[in-house]
């Protein structure tokens, strides 16, 4: 956790950051005591009146000094550029072999995904000490994946993917901020990073649910949970079919018309009698207390994919 | 001299000056004269200066706590929004140019007005049209994309008055732009004989390098904000990803006219401080060459910077290696003007009145926030304190700390010459030294939050930040204070402040040849120039000697 | 001579200071009326080089006919423009020629407005307006609609300030409110309006040559 002055250096790349934030430090600290010095004695000994030597400026103080100190700044300047640059080259790209994280980023959430398909809501578990690559995107507008402990930053955004990679230094768990302002919410879509040593991170990720991906997970709790009972092709039970439903028209009992949208199969799992097809009766149950936000995400991709199946036909 | 002398000693001879001069309301409100034009303009960025100062009193109250304790979230987001498109636009953009520029340059260069004096009417009226259609989008439910509009939250995702208020930022842009032609226009045509560009005040020249950044800069902004009107109001898919649009070429206009835009903010604020420094230091500022060229750097590379604000948007890495190569190189003008300041002090014969006070703690902030500067031109640092409150320090010691210290220094530099009237000294010393402790009190502790990871923008945070932003909530109150001590203590002036000579300060420059305030056409006879600026004599005379001009400057009861 | 003290005006002392400051002025403005448009085509640009092909299929959408018949429109009122330009500042007086070329220049503007205008009822007949029902189906191309609606519209406001200004010149010379020799209204307005005729010349290969060129 912060402490009041201290940020803890949880990645490699946090020891370089503040190796160069020092310096930088250092050198302002020197040239705000030069300049406010300088006032400030210039501002006593020359105050009006004072028996100090006045008269022209000093010869030195000439054209060439002028170009001299321009130079030398000039000079002074771009070498911080270099050494704050080439200090951090070694960042621009992820090392091969590095592990390789999906990330995606909503109002107001962040949803990890593990290689292996396990998924996390606003937390990431990582190993120790073995570089995490992350490829990143946003289902809406621009977000920002900010870990302080790492100091490392990246927006997120929609329609294209965004990465940054670290290697943590530290286990422990440490603070992840949305950093790109996005609406009502931003100031709560946090989550965190949870570092452990690389072998309780392997015994951790085999606990997570499998999947390749959601889809595939969706359609095993689709049977499991038991949706199929109804809503399978072969059931006699008379259910909407879900072949094609998604991003389609629905004309409801009470005489409206939605889109079949995320938000619109997430209420009927949790709140089956709001809104009922037309043409058919309330007899859906309720899942909610049975199935969590991550169990209807990979749902919701299941019924998403059975569009794509119905366009291939 | 002998004219310097009576007028100090005897009561000026009634006359007609501007202020004077015709007092119905239509010659004021049809007026061509660009002196009442700055007055006009003086009113309606005081009043946006306090709107937005109120917004911002609100967020700084929320801050206190860590959780939402006065706001909801939406609310909060708006007013930080309406905070900043209120203060970068309505009120820093037109403060120094459209009051003091508007003010002095004709007078400085020694022409009866600006080259267009209708198009200078006409740029204020843009200015209260704007800022009555941005009052309006805040009325109506506030806009909360921030003052930075980006998309495809502002273009496709918020449900505030958008469109109201970049419709509104749009219509000033054009007032910036006419402002802009018309001084640089000014500044080549009016110019009295003998006063070449080289014998021109760097005031003038502070004006003209920020004419040239407003003309050139302030049409891509219209673009920028032309695009997100047109995406929400007509549903075109300029920023959509979805229809093939990329929101990142938002940032890339927004910044190409915003980064030159704080340059619009704070080169007025340097040529302030480089009229105040000389007189008070009664010695002409050193290295006056290279203060004209660094301000023209400062105005040619600033277009080229644009994308260190977008070091971790997704730009490819030689992008942002050249930004940040040139974010250093920006730093080299700045960091020669502040060096001759300074050296501008050595041998002088320095007196501490009120608008030096405000000139030296300009030196002192612009150079603290200057530095914070080349902390996020190195693109390691950036990355970590990107889009926390460690920017928010960084812009505010240069906006607030740098250009409004400027205004206050300028304003009580000046106010003898507008409105003829002296101010109460003590009371503006006093302001002057709260607002310095205020400010860094308010701002220094967000360095440390900033740094320490508190993003920018949040409405409730950890923790573990509540002491920073209790630091910060407290100096802002401080900060208040000392900015509503001026607005009481020169509004009292005008009713009883003593009358002030033609050259209260003892300064050179023309605008203090003529009277306390002006006559209408400014000078009674054109003037011819035959010397540079800064003429004062310090380096020349011995220890203790008080130039004779310096005995008006008594406040009279 | 001509009527210098008609058109003198505060602050100037000096006919001749005043005609080049407003000369300069409004080269000023025009530097930034070229980052006006000039962002606008840069946007262009950088869609087209992200979508080429989508921006080809919706080139050829375009009607190239009413595109070359308004170039053609605007090159001959930015010639009657200078005409009458040119004519007020001759040293016989040629007050006549220069109201005509006023009258035209403003007519043949017009003219491209209307034509515009057919353009445009086309365009939506043909479902080329960018939303729900747009025509094209490549992503792209709803951009370089977008694009096109856009840049043509602020174009047409331009001009349409023009024909406002042109007009207004006309009015007052004919009524003798002020002279027309050097009078300098109307090389202001002049260069103004041969801003609008280049931003037109840069938009015509934009709009409506691409997916034609080869």
């Amino acid at each position: 956790m912060n402490s009041l002055f201290r940020l803890p250096e949880a990645s490699t790349h946090a020891v370089t950051v503040d190796h160069i934030f020092y310096l930088l430090l250092v050198l302002s600290g020197a040239t705000v005591v030069l300049v406010f010095g300088l006032i400030l004695l210039f501002a006593v000994r020359y105050r009006r009146g004072s028996a100090a030597k006045r008269g022209p400026m000093p010869e030195i103080l000439s054209r060439e000094f002028e170009i001299g100190w321009t130079v030398a700044t000039l000079l002074t300047f771009a070498f911080l550029f270099w050494w704050a640059s080439s200090a951090d080259l070694s960042s621009l790209a992820a090392p091969t072999g590095a592990l390789e994280i999906h990330v995606v980023a909503k109002q107001w959430m962040w949803k990890t995904q593990h290689s292996n398909g396990a998924r996390e809501i606003n937390a990431l578990h990582v190993p120790l000490e073995k570089p995490v690559h992350l490829l990143m995107s946003s289902q809406d507008v621009i977000h920002s994946f900010f870990v302080p402990a790492f100091r490392v930053k990246k927006d997120v955004l929609p329609g294209r993917d965004t990465d940054l990679w670290f290697q943590a230094s530290k286990t422990g768990t440490f603070p992840l901020l949305c950093a790109e302002y996005c609406g009502t919410n931003h100031s709560v879509m946090q989550g965190k990073i949870v570092v452990m040593r690389q072998d309780d991170y392997a015994k951790w990720l085999v606990q997570q649910p499998e999947g390749d991906d959601l889809a595939h997970e969706g359609a095993k709790l689709f049977v499991s949970q038991g949706c199929s009972g109804c809503h399978a092709g072969s059931s006699n039970v008379h259910a909407p079919r879900l072949a094609g439903l998604y991003g389609r028209a629905v004309q409801l009992a009470d005489g409206r018309t939605v889109s079949a949208n995320d938000a619109y199969i997430r209420d009927s799992i949790l709140q089956p009698k709001r809104d009922v097809v037309a043409g058919f009766e309330p007899i859906m149950p309720s899942f909610k207390g049975l199935l969590d936000d991550g169990e209807i995400q990979s749902l919701t991709a299941y019924i998403r994919s059975l569009r794509e199946e119905q366009q291939n036909d | 001299m002998t004219d310097a002398l009576l007028a100090g000693e005897l009561p000026l001879p009634p006359r007609p000056d501007y202020l004077r001069h015709g007092s119905t309301i239509s010659s004021w409100l049809a007026t061509t004269d660009h002196k009442r034009i700055a007055i006009l303009y003086a009113i309606t960025i005081t009043f946006f200066f306090f709107l937005g100062g109120a917004a911002i009193t609100a967020v700084r109250l929320e801050l206190f706590q860590p959780n939402g304790w006065l706001l909801t979230s939406d609310t909060y987001n708006k007013l930080f929004s309406f905070h900043g498109i209120i203060m970068v636009w309505f009120f820093l953009v037109p403060s120094i140019p459209n009051t003091f520029g508007n003010f002095l340059l004709p007078l400085m260069i020694g022409a009866p007005d600006v080259a267009f004096p209708r198009l200078n009417l006409f740029s204020w009226y843009l200015t209260v049209a704007a800022g009555a259609f941005t009052v309006y989008a805040l009325v109506a439910g506030g806009v909360d994309t921030g003052w930075t509009f980006y998309t495809p939250y502002s273009s496709m995702f918020s449900n505030t008055h958008v469109f109201a208020a970049a419709a509104g930022v749009f219509v000033v842009g054009f007032a910036s732009i006419a402002t802009g032609v018309n001084f640089i226009a000014t500044t080549h045509m009016l110019r009295a004989p003998g006063m070449t560009w080289f014998r021109l005040p760097l005031f003038v020249w502070a004006i003209y390098a920020t004419s040239l950044i407003m003309v050139l800069a302030t049409p891509v902004l219209a673009i920028s904000l032309l695009l997100v009107i047109a995406e929400r109001v007509l549903g075109l898919p300029i920023f959509d990803p979805a229809r093939g649009g990329d929101p990142i070429l938002f940032q890339h206009l927004f910044w190409f006219y915003s980064h030159p835009a704080v340059y619009i903010m704070v080169l007025p604020a340097m040529g302030v401080v480089s009229e105040i420094i000389p007189c008070f230091a009664r010695r002409r500022i050193f290295g006056y060459d290279f203060m004209v060229y660094a301000m023209l750097a400062i105005a040619g590379v600033g277009f080229f910077v644009w994308g260190h604000h977008m070091f971790v948007s997704g730009q490819s890495a030689l992008a942002s290696l050249v930004f940040s190569f040139l974010s250093f190189i920006i730093a080299v003008p700045s960091a020669i003007k502040v060096f001759n300041w300074t050296a501008s002090l050595y041998r002088g014969q320095i007196s501490f009145e009120s608008p030096m006070l405000y000139a030296l703690g300009f030196v002192g902030l612009f150079t603290t926030g200057g530095l914070s500067g080349l902390f996020l031109a190195s693109i390691p640092v950036d990355i970590h304190v990107t889009d926390t409150y460690f920017v928010v320090a960084h812009f505010h010691y240069i906006m607030v700390g740098g250009s409004v210290s400027a205004f206050f220094a300028g304003l009580h530099f000046w106010w003898p010459k507008v409105t003829g009237k002296l101010y109460p000294e003590s009371w503006a010393k006093f302001a002057a030294i709260l607002m310095y402790a205020g400010f860094n009190m308010t701002f220094l502790p967000q360095f440390f939050a900033g740094y320490l990871g508190m993003p920018r923008r949040y409405h409730t945070y950890p923790a573990e930040f509540q002491i920073y932003n209790v630091m910060s909530s407290a100096g802002a109150a401080v900060l208040a204070i000392a900015y509503l001590l001026p607005l009481g203590y020169l509004t009292w002036s005008l009713f009883y402040g003593g009358n002030a000579a033609k050259n209260p300060w003892g300064a050179t420059g023309l605008e203090w040849t003529t009277g306390s305030p002006p006559p209408p056409k400014n000078f009674d006879r054109q003037p011819r120039v035959d010397r540079g600026p800064y003429d004062y004599h310090a380096e020349g005379m011995s220890a203790g000697t008080d130039p004779p001009e310096m005995q008006n400057a008594r406040e009279t009861r | 001579m001509s009527d210098e003290s008609a058109l003198l005006r505060e602050p100037w002392s000096n006919f001749g200071r005043q005609r080049e400051a407003g000369k300069f002025g409004i080269w000023v403005f025009l530097a930034s009326e070229t980052l006006f448009f000039g962002a606008l085509m840069l946007t262009y640009t950088v869609c087209r080089v992200e979508h080429p092909e989508a921006f080809a299929v919706a080139g050829r959408e375009t009607n190239i006919w009413y595109g070359t018949i308004n170039t053609a429109v605007l090159l001959t009122s930015s010639l009657t423009m200078a005409i009458a330009a040119q004519a007020a500042e001759e040293s016989a007086p040629l007050r006549r020629l220069v109201l005509a070329c006023l009258m035209l220049t403003a007519m043949l503007g017009l003219a491209f407005i209307v034509i515009k205008g057919f353009e445009y009822k086309e365009d939506i007949d043909k479902q080329l307006v960018p939303g729900a029902g747009f025509a094209l189906s490549q992503p792209g191309a709803q951009l370089f609609y977008g694009f096109y609606w856009l840049v043509t519209g602020v174009h047409a406001i331009h001009l349409s300030i023009g024909i406002a200004l042109v007009s207004r010149l006309f009015w007052v010379l004919l009524r003798r409110q002020l002279p027309a020799k050097d009078n300098p209204e109307i090389e202001v307005t002049a260069l103004y309006w041969h801003l609008v005729d280049i931003v037109w010349i840069f938009l015509y290969p934009l709009i409506y040559l691409p997916g034609r060129a080869s």
